[in-house]
């Protein structure tokens, strides 16, 4: 039972990281029907902008932890946004009145050369950092089993928490939220209205960007270890949640990342550690069986 | 119909406007003037270009050659979201509410354009034309009857307070008695607010009798125009637009 609640807490952790990285891809995939396949690179672009940026702190000697990752998060999520911003402008807009497949193979494109770009500059061997966030609370002790939160468990989905929130108000409830949601049902009644759709859509990478940001320094904080490489992994896993949620939907975003995160988590501790990513894509697999829409997504009804 | 602003001056010039598809030539050669205070409609068959030329005023697509301009200011080339701000808000075919969001954020949609210090007055105006979007502001868009929804489109349009408001076949599709009432709120919407509309119909009866001119298109072209009366009554007019369609 112990090592179950511990296993809980690993799982959920995780997950939060994923699904704040799958928020990117679902929103991008709401509003241009779009896999934005660079999307984990960018999110790995923002673990190397925060761990440069922590060992920058490091060395003028700014210590206090708090302040530190205040200053990292803001720093990581404007240069990281740029990012976003600057792979829609340069590798999608230019292709928006293209055929389907057009600007979906220049995110390949665009993946290959963000990881190649990254391993140019920093090479290729793994970069790590000391832990920053140590120490924990002990919540249940058993004669065999600690059942341990870090206090970085707790940042972790504290900030994922919080960050959803704000999220959901934005889309809910303004006016940016309304303009994104009516993008994405009718471009051009949009653009009659009065919206700037160019406009909309970039803003849309460049909170999809900042959120992956968000997910990029808790990565580093909890890892400790970051290479070129991390971004096609966890891309592939936080996309692997956005379907299973249901691409397009953000609850379904979320929901997906933590189901994702607990069936790596539990099968790498009850079974073995090895399949855990084939434990992860048969749930995918299953559930896009019986439910092709994924858990939370919408049928698509063609209109007649 | 109504009294007519005098002497009448232009609000919208469409001049030797050409738009393409493609390398499909949808309107060739265009001129259309409207003047303030005016309801003009714009009749023809299928595929004669009306939808192409509303669109074409609101940029998208925009025209390759000619010139629209609206109040002295050449619009041919502004951006779509841009076009808007200037006065002109459309109604277009299909009608094409956001059927995923709710009446009211729909309603809020059409203000996107303007200052929200208006929004409360605009949006008591618009519920005053159409009492039965205020009873369904929380339903969701999609679930309204045909009626409903054009109801809807035309007072999303209202609520970015144009001076040129285009309205694409308000009439399509929908129960005789839904029409007149529609017809009537454009009449109202016209006198009371003051609204210069530009009407595409293919219920060319009902858009004759209720417009102060009209235009007839046929394949891309202006093949006549005149006061609303005077083309009801052209026999070629009447054979092709009014003979068993009422």
């Amino acid at each position: 039972m112990e090592y179950f609640i511990q296993q809980l807490i690993n799982g959920v952790t995780l997950g939060s990281i994923y699904g704040l990285i799958a928020i990117g891809y679902t929103m991008v995939y709401g509003i241009i029907g779009m896999i934005n396949f660079a999307h984990g690179d960018v999110f790995m672009i923002g673990a190397f902008i925060s761990l440069i940026m922590f060992l920058v702190l490091g060395l003028i000697g700014i210590t206090w932890i708090p302040f530190a990752i205040l200053l990292v998060l803001i720093v990581t999520m404007i240069l990281t946004s740029v990012y976003g911003w600057a792979v829609e402008r340069l590798a999608y807009r230019p292709l928006r009145k293209s055929f389907r497949l057009a600007p979906l193979i220049s995110a390949i494109g665009m993946s290959i050369f963000l990881q190649n770009y990254v391993q140019l500059l920093q090479g290729a061997r793994v970069k790590p950092i000391q832990p920053i966030v140590e120490g924990g609370i002990t919540l249940i002790q058993s004669d065999t089993f600690v059942v341990t939160i870090s206090y970085l468990q707790i940042i972790i989905v504290l900030a994922t928490f919080l960050l959803m929130s704000i999220f959901a108000y934005i889309i809910s409830s303004t006016s940016l939220g309304r303009s994104q949601r009516a993008c994405e049902q009718d471009q051009l009644m949009a653009s009659l209205l009065g919206i700037n759709v160019d406009r909309t859509i970039s803003l849309t990478f460049v909170m999809g960007a900042a959120l992956a940001s968000v997910a990029s320094v808790l990565f580093v904080l909890y890892y400790g270890v970051i290479d070129f490489y991390i971004g096609f992994h966890a891309g592939i896993k936080a996309f692997t949640a956005a379907v299973l949620g249901g691409i397009g939907s953000l609850p379904g975003a979320m929901l997906g990342g933590l189901l994702i995160g607990l069936i790596e988590t539990f099968w790498s501790a009850y079974f073995s550690i090895e399949y855990k990513d084939v434990a992860a894509f048969s749930i995918l697999v299953l559930v896009l069986i019986f439910r092709p829409t994924g858990l939370l997504g919408k049928p698509e009804i063609e209109k007649v | 119909m109504s009294h007519m602003p005098n002497p009448p001056t232009t609000m919208l010039s469409i001049s030797g406007v050409h738009t393409y598809y493609g390398n499909i030539e949808a309107l060739k050669g265009i001129d259309v003037e409207i003047n303030h205070g005016e309801i003009v409609t714009l009749i023809g068959a299928n595929g004669a270009g009306k939808t192409t030329l509303l669109m074409t005023v609101c940029g998208t697509p925009q025209a390759a050659r000619g010139h629209i301009t609206f109040e002295g200011k050449d619009i041919t080339r502004m951006p779509t979201h841009e076009i808007v701000t200037k006065g002109i808000a459309q109604s277009p075919e299909g009608r094409r509410i956001f059927p995923g969001m709710t009446v009211f954020e729909n309603i809020q949609m059409g203000a996107m354009s303007c200052d929200p210090e208006y929004f409360d007055q605009d949006y008591t105006r618009v519920t005053e034309l159409f009492p039965i979007l205020k009873e369904r502001q929380n339903q969701r868009a999609g679930t309204l009857s045909g009626g409903e929804q054009q109801m809807l489109a035309i007072g999303r349009a209202m609520m970015s307070r144009p001076r040129l408001l285009l309205l694409d076949e308000p009439s399509l599709g929908l129960a005789p008695l839904i029409v007149k009432q529609i017809f009537e709120v454009i009449a109202e919407i016209n006198q009371t607010d003051n609204v210069t509309v530009m009407l595409v119909e293919q219920n060319a009866y009902h858009a004759l009798r209720l417009a102060h001119r009209g235009y007839v298109l046929v394949n891309g072209k202006i093949a006549m125009s005149g006061p609303g009366s005077e083309l009801l009554e052209r026999p070629e007019i009447r054979a092709a637009y009014l003979e068993g369609g009422r």
